[in-house]
């Protein structure tokens, strides 16, 4: 019997090299791609970029923890980032002043380990805030978390010498220790110390997922009921997953600290606790890496798109109701899905089928683009009009309204014929 | 005479007006499948729910090995030894055959709330999974997600999730309700071994599985227990008839016939 099982375990576990190509080997990719990025030379603006995406996989890897892996929706996520992110802002300060003063610990504190301070923040205040808002999951701890964000956003304005008022609270990331021959000055120097702890954040949050109380925490999202009737406490799992999440999203604000050398009360607010939300879930919350996808993506939105159009944060709503309604794999599901049907039985035919979506959703984006960009030159009222490749797009011209309905329609259709294809296929 | 396995003494349950369970009293020795019968409604998933935690007792007690748990929250229940399944499939879903009864496993070997350690790397939990889904026959399915299982595959799964805490006070709510008839000889058979040396506790509503498996009857009718029996002599007692009304009194006959 032992000899069996003993057998048994071993087909059972995955062997050795499957561990290897499926957990390390992406993770070596994930190190390999931070690494080189600079090899290309990125500019100034990519740099910044770049940096601000680091702090925004970190913080939204630490948010999939809650809503991904042990199903909290939460509307506060920010709140731990801030505190965090204020945490290290101060122990920036702290650093400044011994440099120039009498020394003492934080003299000898790189700056470069300040993400630290920040995980220390915002565990801590996941601790203190879990406690009487992890006892309910679902809708009242979704509701718990959006009064603790607006009570810790409202607090932002309030006490002066901790958030600093409107002009938040500054610090200079030049003092202190080097490490690792980093003076911190320059942007491609920040871009190190952004990518390590980057890689630090994502393995610290994988690792997680491997432990008996990472596991029990999907168990806990599962079944509740049925996690209570194995030993374990789920109010206690989601207490402790909750520290872990606000210790991670306050690492990120560490980082960020270090990044912008500043941080503002808009930090702690609805606003950035929303868009963590969007990240995860564009990436693909059931997906390890969807959030690091709906980060890039976002983070890319954010900073270049809001440069081209003033209406980018339709589009960015508009992506997210798409992703609810029709991909709510994220991302992550939309590649995987594609990669699965390459390696299926029929890749031409699945190859044919994603030619077509696209091709509809091309016609629909032409379309709403089309739409949303009229509307809004037309709306300001500066006497501006759409005038996208040559064409000029005016509110009561026939060919705007023509390029407006006309892909629309065809989108619809080309869709509509897709998914009966799909089902008929199934 | 041993400490009963379990003991209950005078239990009551209401819930505002409806006073559900009405006096219980019963006592399980180590070792011995006890069975609870009763038409519908009679209370016996009420009762299930008073022992393992999920009701408050109104008032009376139910001792463990001689400790009074009435009340306790589930998982310290779990965590003293006693161990249940559920009338519908209560599975983690989300995730595979194999890691369901891992889960069921971890907190007995020690290991909590860790945040520490890597669960790929305990090898006596590996092994003790192994063991427990050898034991129930699932371990060619080990891989597969556990939402994908046929219905019979996925009661098998919620009664391996039941034993692999190693509990020795077992209590499976209508095991194989909803199964085929030779699904339900398979997990007939697969109880008893499973079970084998520990203290089981059973509703069901299929007599044949009844008086096949338990070495003693309860017989619970509007809250109260009306007898508690060796199966022949349930078979033969005119209460239990008179409760019996229809289709169910013939199943009882038939039985005995």
């Amino acid at each position: 019997m032992s000899n069996i099982a003993t057998d048994t375990m071993i087909s059972l576990s995955p062997s050795g090299s499957q561990k290897f190509m499926q957990r390390t080997v992406p993770l070596i990719i994930f190190a390999v791609i931070l690494a080189v990025i600079p090899v290309f030379g990125p500019s100034r603006t990519m740099y910044s970029l770049l940096n601000a995406m680091g702090v925004n996989i970190v913080f939204a890897m630490s948010y999939n923890m809650l809503l991904g892996r042990a199903g909290l929706l939460s509307f506060g996520h920010a709140v731990y980032f801030g505190l965090g992110g204020y945490a290290a802002v101060h122990a920036m300060g702290a650093i400044e002043a011994a440099s120039y003063g009498d020394g003492g610990f934080w003299a000898g504190y790189p700056v470069f380990f300040l993400p630290f301070i920040g995980f220390a923040g915002g565990a801590l205040a996941g601790a203190v805030i879990g406690w009487p808002s992890c006892r309910r999951a679902g809708t009242p701890f979704a509701m718990i978390s959006l009064g603790v964000a607006e009570l810790i956003s409202a607090a932002g304005f309030m006490f002066g010498s901790i958030f600093g008022g409107e002009e938040g609270i500054s610090g200079d990331r030049m003092n202190g220790p080097e490490m690792f021959g980093l003076s911190l000055g320059p942007i491609n120097e920040v871009y190190w110390f952004i990518a390590f702890w980057t890689f630090i954040g994502v393995l610290g949050i994988y690792a997680f997922t491997r432990t008996p109380l990472g596991k029990m925490s999907e168990a806990t999202r599962d079944n509740p009921e049925r996690a209570e009737f194995v030993g374990y406490d789920p109010q206690k799992v989601r207490y402790l997953v909750f520290i872990f999440a606000g210790g991670f999203a306050g690492l990120a604000g560490g980082m960020s600290a270090v990044n912008y050398e500043i941080f503002t009360p808009e930090a702690l607010s609805l606003a950035p606790s929303g868009m963590v939300l969007l990240m995860a879930y564009i990436g693909g919350i059931r997906y390890f890496a969807g959030p690091i996808l709906g980060a890039i993506l976002l983070t890319y939105m954010q900073s270049m798109m809001s440069d081209y159009s003033e209406a980018w944060l339709l589009y960015l709503g508009l992506l997210f109701i798409v992703i609810v309604m029709f991909a709510p794999g994220g991302l992550a599901g939309i590649f995987g899905g594609l990669f699965r049907g390459l390696r299926g039985d029929n890749p031409a035919a699945s190859l044919r089928q994603w030619a077509v979506q696209i091709t509809g959703i091309v016609l629909m984006m032409i379309s709403l683009v089309t739409l949303i960009e009229m509307s809004v030159n037309w709306s300001n009222n500066y006497g501006e009009v759409f005038e996208p490749f040559g064409m000029h797009l005016p509110h009561d011209g026939v060919l705007t309204w023509a390029v407006i309905f006309i892909p629309f329609v065809a989108g619809v259709g080309i869709l509509r014929k897709a998914l009966k294809n799909k089902e008929g296929q199934a | 005479m041993s400490v009963p396995a379990l003991s209950i003494n005078n239990l009551h349950k209401s819930f505002g007006p409806a006073h559900i369970i009405r006096g219980v009293t019963l006592d399980i020795e180590p070792g011995e499948r006890h069975a609870i019968i009763g038409p519908n409604g009679a209370g016996k998933s009420t009762l299930f729910n008073l022992i393992s935690g999920g009701y408050h007792p109104s008032s009376g007690s139910i001792k463990l090995r001689g400790e009074e748990i009435g009340g306790m929250k589930p998982f310290k229940i779990n965590r003293k030894g006693l161990s249940r399944s559920f009338q519908v499939s209560n599975i983690f879903s989300n995730m595979t055959v194999r890691e369901n009864v891992r889960c069921g496993v971890l907190y007995s070997m020690g290991y909590g709330y860790g945040f520490w350690r890597n669960v790929g790397n305990l090898h006596d939990v590996q092994r003790k999974t192994a063991e427990i889904l050898e034991s129930v026959d699932l371990l060619d399915k080990a891989q597969l997600p556990a939402a994908l299982l046929p219905y019979a595959d996925q009661r098998t799964l919620e009664i391996a999730i039941t034993i692999a805490g190693g509990a020795d006070v077992i209590m499976l709510d209508e095991p194989t309700a909803g199964m085929s008839h030779s699904e339900t000889e398979r997990a007939v058979a697969l109880i008893k071994q499973a079970t084998e040396g520990k203290t089981l506790l059973i509703v069901e509503h299929d007599m044949g599985v009844v008086f096949n498996m338990a070495d003693r009857i309860s017989v619970l009718v509007y809250g109260e227990i009306i007898a508690t029996d060796k199966p022949m002599a349930i078979r033969g007692n005119e209460k239990v008839r008179e409760a019996y009304l229809g289709d169910e009194a013939d199943a009882i006959e038939g039985d005995a016939a």
